[in-house]
């Protein structure tokens, strides 16, 4: 059984300017045990696309269940197999850590809880932060108890909305670290993040979306190596030739892609014969935002 | 098919009373402070000019207005304010993700105010009973008026909350609403004291029923029959509770 399905999602928006259409007739389905990336630029349905899962928004169109439940039809019992980080950092500032735990465990109907609630705090680096008020925390740590809080009713599949935004390196192992555990253990993982490396090293199979459309789907290893697969990375103070059109300039750095040696060969042949001055030029691997970049402009295009 | 949550609708309404009793000294003695500050410098002056039921002194009579004013403004205040403030800072989020129903979501948020509201009542009369005499002739209707009031209110402080989205407008509602229509409604007077014209548009006020109703049992004497009194609050909160249940069943400006 999978774990999530997304059926034909499509939401459309009243706009300023006449309709919205934040979700385009989205379809995949997450199997159980699976951790799985949902990536896409900014606006293109991602977070629409949890809320809906979530039941914090409704579909104009379309169907979705967890765990075999209709996220409307049979609420309670989609929410009782979902836990989900929100993206903004948010507490409720008259509660203390272990508080807060114990009454979001409540809502899901679970009263005595504190063995498991112990574990998520030592697991999640906040053991001696039980008894602080949410608002004296930092807000990394903010962020940890958000984590713990979508765990509380141990839910089999986990919704991350760009987890480690604005989040330190130590919270990010610590986060992924937990998480990872989680998977092991049979918890189905839906991420959605900014950091490529993060789902390239994560995440077994990857959708993107792109203005509310899947754009790609597929294991993570095919995407990488499905597309361009080489990387020639090299500095520069000349205008590059139109070979180059679709590099990518970051200052002097330009990075150029190609799909096998021949093609190496030209891009070199051309830069030169253009008299192209280059220094430190690297050549390697693709990695997942090269395959990103490249499927967002062929859409583009 | 899910079972009822109700473990859930306890945790929240649980929550709710947690949430104002950690501001007890603004939630609670607050409001009592200002009905004893009412209590004094209205008493002091009308004592010996105004005489509403045979019998009873005029601080007598304004201490059960008192009363419920207060059970009334901070029942709406509880729920109004709980939810503007989760709507705000965004932490609804962790209510709207959970299996709460509809029904849960509104005897939590309705029953803690009644909470917050009678809590605040018992305060001020305690702190007021000193002043004058106490009466309790007819005490059912001083329960059955307090609990259908602060569960009125309650309901259209939730009904602001899911309405609103800035704090100025839940303030709005109870400066230029909620407050008028308790002070209109003859807290500090009996209506019949009042020109032909205000009395008749007294009786178009349902906070009027719930003030008179409530008095009757401190006194055993009322404006109107408690039992019109009974109908006409019992039907409004009626009518607010299955406005605010469809609201939330709908999720109303709080599930996009």
């Amino acid at each position: 059984m999978p774990a999530v399905v997304f059926e034909e999602v499509a939401k459309t928006y009243p706009g300023a300017r006449g309709e919205v259409r934040a979700l385009d007739g989205v379809s995949f389905a997450i199997d159980e045990g699976e951790f799985f990336g949902l990536l896409g630029p900014n606006g293109a349905g991602k977070t629409t696309l949890i809320s809906i899962l979530a039941g914090l928004a409704r579909a104009t169109r379309g169907r979705v269940n967890v765990m075999g439940h209709d996220v409307v039809a049979d609420y309670a019992a989609a929410r009782r197999s979902l836990g989900i980080v929100p993206q903004e950092l948010v507490f409720d500032p008259f509660f203390s850590v272990r508080e807060c735990l114990r009454i979001q465990s409540g809502y899901f109907g679970i009263y005595r809880n504190d063995a498991w609630i112990d574990e998520l705090l030592a697991g999640l680096g906040l053991a001696d932060k039980a008894g602080t008020n949410m608002r004296q925390l930092s807000g990394g740590m903010k962020r940890r108890v958000l984590v713990a809080q979508a765990l509380v009713h141990k839910p089999p599949v986990i919704v991350l909305d760009e987890p480690t935004a604005g989040v330190d390196v130590e919270l990010r192992q610590t986060l992924w670290g937990f998480i990872a555990g989680l998977n092991k253990q049979g918890h189905t993982v839906l991420l959605t993040t900014h950091y490529l490396e993060e789902a390239e090293a994560l995440c077994g199979r990857i959708a993107m979306l792109k203005q509310g459309r899947v754009v790609a789907l597929d294991r993570t290893a095919n995407l990488l190596a499905g597309t361009a697969s080489t990387m020639l990375r090299f500095k520069t103070d000349d205008a590059l030739p139109a070979l180059a059109a679709h590099a990518r300039v970051t200052g002097r750095v330009a990075q150029v892609t190609a799909h096998d040696a021949a093609e190496v060969e030209t891009i070199l042949g051309q830069l030169r014969r253009a008299g192209v001055r280059i220094e430190d030029l690297e050549i390697g691997r693709a990695d997942l935002e090269d395959v990103f970049l490249e499927i967002m402009q062929k859409e583009s295009a | 098919m899910n079972a009822v949550n109700l473990a859930g609708a306890r945790t929240l309404f649980y929550k709710e009373i947690l949430r104002f009793w950690k501001v007890s000294v603004q939630t609670v003695a607050a409001p009592v402070l200002t009905a004893m500050l009412y209590l004094l410098i209205f008493g002091h002056v009308l004592e010996d000019r105004v005489q509403v039921f045979a019998g009873i002194g005029y601080t007598s009579f304004l201490v059960p207005g008192l009363v419920m004013m207060s059970v009334l403004q901070n029942a709406y205040a509880n729920s109004s304010s709980s939810l503007i403030q989760s709507k705000v800072t965004g932490n609804l989020v962790f209510l709207l993700v959970a299996p709460l129903s509809h029904w849960a979501w509104f005897a939590a948020y309705v029953g803690a105010s009644v909470v917050r509201g009678l809590a605040v009542g018992l305060g001020v009369f305690a702190v007021t009973v000193w002043f004058a005499p106490a009466h309790f002739v007819e005490p059912w209707w001083i329960i059955v008026f307090s609990v259908l009031g602060a569960g009125m209110l309650g309901t259209l402080g939730l009904i602001a909350g899911l309405w609103a989205e800035k704090f100025d407008q839940t303030a709005a509602f109870q400066n230029f609403l909620i407050m008028p229509m308790t002070f209109l409604s003859g807290v500090f007077y009996s209506v019949h004291s009042l020109p032909a014209f205000w009395q008749g548009l007294s009786h178009l006020n349902p906070f009027f029923y719930m003030i008179d109703g409530f008095r009757r049992g401190f006194f055993g004497a009322s404006d109107v029959s408690p039992w019109l009194s009974l109908a006409v609050v019992g039907t409004s909160f009626v009518v607010v509770s299955a406005v605010a249940l469809r609201l939330l069943a709908t999720g109303y400006k709080i599930r996009t």
